[in-house]
C-alpha cells in the first residue's frame, strides 16, 4: 500500500525551478519559542501538498509558510495570532485542528455523545444481566428459587 | 419490534456514509475557494514589471473591474493559459498581471515571447503579495470588483470553455 | 515469440478465475439452500482451482515484470531495465493494477486455506463460508478484469525503457508491508464469510466461534505486522522521522484493525459465555467491511491523502458499489436474521463479561471517532459547508484519553473472573500492581531525564497497569506442585497469547509516550569538518563525496558519531539521491537503531558553500512501537496453537442451534 508521491507532486507540480528543502536552520532565543514553532508548522497544512504539514513539506509555499510562522515568533505574535493570520490567506483548510463551531459540532461532539452513550449501555446492560445473575438474588428471590427447586425434586 | 429497528441502525448508518462517499467522488479536493473572496484586495506597494521607479498599490483597481493574473516565467501552465488571457484582453477585460517569484529579465522576456494581456505587471520578487492573496501555486486568477472587493477566484489553468462558461459572465456580472 | 505470449496467458487465467470464482460463489450456497451436496461439493475444487489460476496469472505478471516487457502498460509504467530485480519483483504491487491482482490473489489464498484446514466443519456451514468468499472474490475479479486490467499491452508503441518504480518504493519495508497488509485486510473475509454463513444458516453456537476465531487472530496478526511494517518504513523512508501522521490511508488500515481487535475480544465472550451474539456478527460483518472501506478510501482519490494513489473515479465508482452490495446486503441480512432475544447471560459489574464489554464499547467509540475524523472533511465538502482539514492534533485529542481509558479497564480485564469476581478478590490481586505502577511512573521521569513530565507519567502507568498485574497473574497461575517451570508449561497457549498480546500494547504505549515526549530533532549548517552535538552525541562530518547507484546519483556525506567522551565512534552516511529514470531525488537517512534509541541523520538542502543543511534526530525509545506490535501479533498467533482449535469438533450432524429463534410475535 501506501505509495507516496508527495515529492512529485509536492515540489515537482508547478514548480519546477523553486526547489526548497524543509530543512532549515533557524535560530531561536529559547527553547519554549522553538516548541512553539515546531506545534505551529505542525499543526499547518500545506495548501498545496496532498496532505501535509507544512514542517515537512518541500513544496515552496510551505516554506514561505514557515518563514512567516518564524519572523511572526519573532515579533512576538501569539499563536492564535498567527493561526488567524494564516486563515485569512488560505482559509480553515490550512488548520490540522479544526475550529469548535457550528459545522464542527457534529466533529467534537460526537466522541463525548459516544461516551456517554456508552457508559449508558454499560450500566444498562450490567444491570439487566446482574438481575439474571444467581449472586444476585435477594434472599426472598433466593427462598422462592430453593422453594420451586424443592418442588421440582419432589414432583 | 423496536430491536428490529434497532437492528437496522447499521444499515441505515452505512447508507448514509455510502451516500456521502458516492457525493465524494465528484468533488474535487483541489477545487477550494479563496480565503478572501468577498473581501478587499490586500494593501500592498510594489513597483511594477514595466517600470522599477513606478509604485502602486491597491487603489489600482478603483473604479474599474479587474481580472488579476498571478504569473511566473518559471510555471508552464501560465504559458498555456496566455492565449485565453489575450482573448479576455481583446474582449475588453481588464487586466492585470502578478508577476509572482521571479525576476525582472525574465518577466520581461516571458510578455515578448507569449503576448501581454496586462494593462500593468506588478512586480511580486519575494512574493510577498502572492502570500496576501493566499496563492499557493500559480496561475491563480482573481476578479476584483470596482470598489477593489475580490469577486471571483480561479485556480490554475484557464481553459477556453472557461474563459466563455464563467468568467466572461463574472466580469459582466459584477461591471 | 513466446516471451510475448505470457501477458495473454495471464490475462486468460484470470478470466477463468473469475468464472471459477463464481461457480464458487453461487453453486454452494444454492446446495446449501436447497441442500444438495453434489451442489455444495464445488466449493472446494472451485477454491483450489480459483487460487491456481490466479497465481498463474500472479507469476505471469511477474514474469513480464522481470522480464522488462515493456509492451505492458503496467510494466511500462512501473519499472525500468536499471532497476535491481527484487525490485522488479515487488513493483508488481507498486501499482494499482498489480496490488489489486495480489489483492485478488490473497483473497483466494485465504479460500483455499479454509477449504483445506476446516475438513471438520460441517458441510452445510463450509459450503456457505466458500460461497461467500467465492462471491467477494467475484467482486474484486470482475474489478481487476473491467477498470484495472494489469495485463493491458502497450502495442504496436512499445517504449524503450520503463518510467521505473516510484523511487520511494524501491525499499524493503515496502516489498514486506503491502502483502502483510493484505493478508490481514483480506484475512477478514473470512470471519465475515462465517457470520454470514451463520445468519444464513442460522446456527451460531460456541462451536461457531471455536471456528471463526483462529481465522479472526491469523488476519489480525498480518494487520498488526502490516501497519507496523507501514509505519517503520514511513519513518526510515520519508526522511523526516514521523512515524504515524493520521493520515486518510493510515487511518484506513487503523480501522479494520480496532474494529477487529474489539472482535477478537466479543468472540471471546461468546466462545466462552455464549453472550454478545449479534453484536459478535456485527463487528465480524463490520471488521470486514472496514477493509474494504478502506481499499475504497485508498482507491476512489475521494480523501485527499499524502498517499496519491492511482486515482481514478471510475474505479472508485466501481468499489463503491461493491462495496454497496457487499455491506449493505450483508447489513440487511443483519437486520433480518440477527439472533433476536439474545440469550440472557447474567454476569455481574466485576467481572470479565463486563470488563470486555467496556473494552468493546471503548475501541467502537476509537473506531467511529477515528471514521468520523477521516471522512468529515468529505461530508462538509458533500454538503457545500466548505473544505477543513482534520489531522493529527484532533485525533490525538480523542484518540490519547480513550485509548489511557481502555488500558485502565485493561489491567483488571485478565484479573477478573467470568460472571462474578468478589471485589475483595479484585483488589487484593491488584492493589500492590497498582501502587507500584503509580510510584515507578511518577519516578520514572524524574530518573530519565531529572525533570518531571505529567505525560511521560501517565504513559508509564498505564504500562505498568496492564503489565504487573499481569505479571502477578502468572505468578500466582504458574504455581504448581511439580515446581514454576511444569507450572508455566500447564498454561494454555491462548493465555500465553492474551499475556503476550496485552504486554505488546504496553511495550508500545511505552514507546509512543517516551518518543513523543523526548525525541530531539536539530537542524544544522555542516561541512566537513563541523561538528554538532545532539543529546549527548558529537556528531561530526569527515567527507562528502558523490557515488553511482545501479540507477541514481548520490551525494553522501560521512558523519563520524561519538557518544559523549568515549573513544570508540561509528560512522553514518546519509544520502541525497537523484533517481535517473524520473529525476526524482530522494533522502536516503542514515539510522543508528538501538533498543533504548535510534539517532536518525537526514540530509536536506546543499547550501552551495560546501556545507549542507543536515537534520539530526535523537529517538529514544522509538523501536519499542514496532516492537510492541510484533509482541502483539505473536500472541494472536500464539493463541490460534491453542488445543482447542486442534481438537476435532464433533459437529458433523448440522444441528440447527439457536440463533433464529421461532419467529416471535411481533410486539
Amino acid at each position: 500500500m501506501a505509495l507516496i508521491l508527495r515529492l512529485m507532486l509536492c515540489a515537482f507540480l508547478l514548480w519546477p525551478i523553486l526547489g526548497q528543502a524543509a530543512v532549515e536552520v533557524r535560530k531561536f532565543d529559547d527553547p519554549v519559542t522553538e516548541q512553539r514553532y515546531r506545534d505551529l508548522t505542525a499543526a499547518l497544512r500545506c495548501p498545496k501538498c496532498e496532505n501535509q504539514a507544512i514542517d515537512d513539506s518541500e513544496s515552496p509555499i510551505a516554506g514561505d509558510m514557515r518563514d512567516r510562522v518564524y519572523l511572526q515568533l519573532q515579533d512576538g505574535r501569539s499563536d492564535k495570532e498567527i493561526l488567524d493570520f494564516m486563515v485569512s490567506r488560505f482559509g480553515d483548510y490550512v488548520l490540522y485542528n479544526p475550529r469548535l463551531e457550528g459545522r464542527t459540532l457534529l466533529l467534537w461532539g460526537l466522541p463525548v455523545g459516544l461516551v456517554l452513550l456508552g457508559a449508558l449501555v454499560v450500566v444498562l446492560m450490567v444491570r439487566a444481566r446482574r438481575r439474571t445473575s444467581v449472586r444476585d438474588l435477594s434472599p426472598e428471590e433466593r427462598a422462592r428459587l430453593d422453594d420451586l427447586i424443592k418442588r421440582e425434586r419432589t414432583e | 419490534m423496536k430491536r428490529r429497528l434497532l437492528l437496522l441502525l447499521p444499515l441505515l448508518g452505512f447508507l448514509v456514509l455510502g451516500a456521502f462517499l458516492y457525493m465524494g467522488l465528484s468533488i474535487n479536493p483541489f477545487d477550494r475557494d479563496s480565503a478572501l473572496m468577498a473581501r478587499e484586495f490586500p494593501a500592498f506597494e510594489l513597483t511594477t514589471l514595466e517600470d522599477p521607479e513606478r509604485t502602486v498599490d491597491a487603489s489600482l483597481f478603483e473604479g474599474e473591474v479587474t481580472l488579476v493574473n498571478v504569473w511566473g516565467e518559471w510555471c508552464p501552465t501560465c504559458k498555456q493559459e496566455m492565449p485565453q488571457l489575450l482573448d479576455l484582453a481583446d474582449r475588453g477585460v481588464r487586466l492585470v498581471g502578478v508577476d509572482y517569484k521571479d525576476t525582472r529579465e525574465k518577466g520581461r522576456e516571458f510578455l515578448a515571447e507569449f503576448g501581454n494581456p496586462f494593462e500593468v505587471n506588478i512586480f511580486d520578487p519575494e512574493g510577498s503579495l502572492g502570500f496576501d492573496l493566499g496563492v499557493y501555486g500559480a496561475p491563480e486568477t482573481f476578479l476584483v470588483d470596482r470598489d477593489g472587493i475580490i469577486r471571483y477566484h480561479h485556480t490554475g489553468y484557464i481553459r477556453p470553455e472557461d474563459v466563455r462558461d464563467t468568467i466572461l459572465p463574472e466580469v459582466e456580472k459584477w461591471r | 515469440m513466446q516471451i510475448l505470449m505470457i501477458p495473454e496467458i495471464g490475462h486468460y487465467a484470470l478470466i477463468i478465475a473469475l468464472l471459477m470464482a463464481l461457480v464458487q460463489g453461487v453453486m454452494p450456497l444454492a446446495g446449501a439452500a436447497t441442500r444438495r451436496p453434489l451442489w455444495m461439493a464445488y466449493a472446494r475444487p472451485m477454491a483450489t482451482g480459483q487460487f491456481l489460476f490466479l497465481a498463474i496469472a500472479y507469476a505471469c505478471l511477474t514474469a513480464s515484470y522481470l522480464l522488462d516487457d515493456f509492451s505492458v502498460a503496467n510494466v511500462a509504467n512501473n519499472s525500468n531495465t536499471m532497476l535491481p530485480w527484487y525490485y522488479k519483483a515487488s513493483a508488481v504491487w507498486g501499482n494499482h493494477e498489480g496490488s489489486v491482482l495480489l489483492w485478488s490473489l490473497i483473497l483466494a489464498a485465504w479460500s483455499f486455506a479454509v477449504s483445506r484446514f476446516s475438513r471438520d466443519l460441517p458441510r452445510d456451514m463450509l459450503a456457505r463460508v466458500m460461497g461467500v468468499m467465492g462471491l467477494v472474490s467475484v467482486g474484486f475479479l470482475a474489478f481487476v478484469l473491467i477498470t484495472s486490467n494489469p495485463f493491458e499491452r502497450l502495442l504496436p508503441n512499445v517504449p524503450q525503457d520503463g518510467a521505473d518504480l516510484n523511487p520511494l518504493l524501491q525499499d524493503f519495508g515496502l516489498i514486506v508491508h503491502p502483502p502483510m497488509l493484505y493478508m490481514g485486510y483480506v484475512g477478514f473475509s473470512v470471519v465475515f464469510a462465517f457470520a454470514i454463513a451463520a445468519l444464513l444458516g442460522g446456527r451460531l453456537d460456541a462451536a461457531w466461534t471455536r471456528w471463526a476465531r483462529p481465522w479472526t487472530n491469523i488476519a489480525w496478526a498480518f494487520l498488526t505486522v502490516g501497519i507496523a511494517l507501514g509505519s517503520w518504513w514511513a519513518y526510515y523512508e520519508l526522511g523526516w522521522g514521523g512515524w504515524w501522521f493520521w493520515d486518510p490511508v493510515e487511518n484506513a488500515s487503523l480501522l479494520p484493525w480496532l474494529a477487529g481487535t474489539a472482535l477478537i475480544h466479543s468472540l471471546a465472550v461468546t466462545e466462552k459465555r455464549g453472550a454478545f451474539k449479534s453484536w459478535t456478527v456485527l463487528l465480524a460483518i463490520s471488521t470486514f467491511s472496514l477493509s474494504l472501506m478502506g481499499t475504497f478510501l485508498v482507491r476512489s482519490g475521494v480523501l485527499t491523502s499524502v498517499h496519491a494513489f492511482a486515482n481514478d473515479p471510475s474505479r472508485g465508482l466501481f468499489i463503491l458499489v461493491l462495496l454497496g452490495i457487499t455491506v449493505g446486503l450483508s447489513l440487511l441480512l443483519f437486520a433480518l436474521r440477527a439472533p433476536r432475544v439474545s440469550h440472557q447471560v447474567g454476569f455481574s459489574w466485576l467481572s470479565r463479561d463486563a470488563l470486555l464489554l467496556i473494552n468493546n464499547i471503548l475501541l467502537v467509540i476509537i473506531t467511529v471517532t477515528v471514521l468520523l475524523g477521516t471522512v468529515y472533511p468529505l461530508l462538509l465538502d458533500a454538503l457545500n459547508l466548505g473544505k477543513i482539514s482534520v489531522g493529527p492534533p484532533y485525533f490525538n485529542a480523542l484518540f490519547v484519553p480513550l485509548t489511557v481509558v481502555l488500558c485502565l479497564f485493561m489491567g483488571l480485564g485478565p484479573l477478573a473472573r467470568w460472571k462474578y469476581t468478589p471485589v475483595r478478590d479484585l483488589l487484593q490481586r491488584s492493589w500492590l500492581a497498582g501502587l507500584a505502577a503509580l510510584v515507578i511512573g511518577a519516578v520514572a521521569p524524574l530518573l530519565y531525564r531529572g525533570e518531571w513530565n505529567l505525560k511521560v507519567s501517565l504513559g508509564v502507568v498505564v504500562a505498568l497497569w496492564i503489565v504487573l498485574p499481569m505479571a502477578r497473574d502468572l505468578w500466582a497461575k504458574s504455581r504448581h506442585s511439580a515446581g514454576r517451570v511444569a507450572g508455566l508449561k500447564r498454561l494454555s497457549l491462548a493465555y500465553w497469547g492474551m499475556i503476550l498480546g496485552h504486554l505488546g500494547i504496553a511495550v508500545t504505549i511505552i514507546g509512543v509516550t517516551v518518543v513523543s515526549n523526548y525525541a530531539i530533532e536539530r537542524n544544522v549548517r555542516m561541512g566537513v569538518g563541523d561538528s554538532a552535538e545532539v543529546a549527548g552525541y558529537t556528531f561530526t562530518m569527515t567527507e562528502l563525496a558523490n557515488r553511482r547507484g545501479p540507477n541514481y546519483l548520490a551525494d553522501t556525506a560521512e558523519i563520524e558519531v561519538r557518544r559523549g567522551d568515549s573513544q570508540r565512534s561509528f560512522t553514518m552516511t546519509p544520502e541525497k539521491r537523484l533517481y535517473l529514470a524520473r529525476g526524482m531525488p530522494m533522502t536516503q537517512v542514515a539510522l543508528s537503531p538501538g533498543l533504548f534509541r535510534d539517532l536518525y541523520v537526514a540530509m536536506g538542502e546543499d547550501l552551495e558553500d560546501g556545507s549542507w543543511a543536515m537534520r539530526i534526530q535523537h529517538k529514544p525509545f522509538v523501536r519499542w512501537l514496532w516492537l510492541g506490535a510484533l509482541l502483539m501479533a505473536a500472541g494472536g498467533v500464539l493463541a490460534v496453537a491453542d488445543r482447542r482449535y486442534r481438537r476435532v469438533v464433533t459437529a458433523r450432524d448440522p444441528e440447527r442451534a439457536v440463533i433464529a429463534e421461532p419467529r416471535e410475535a411481533t410486539t
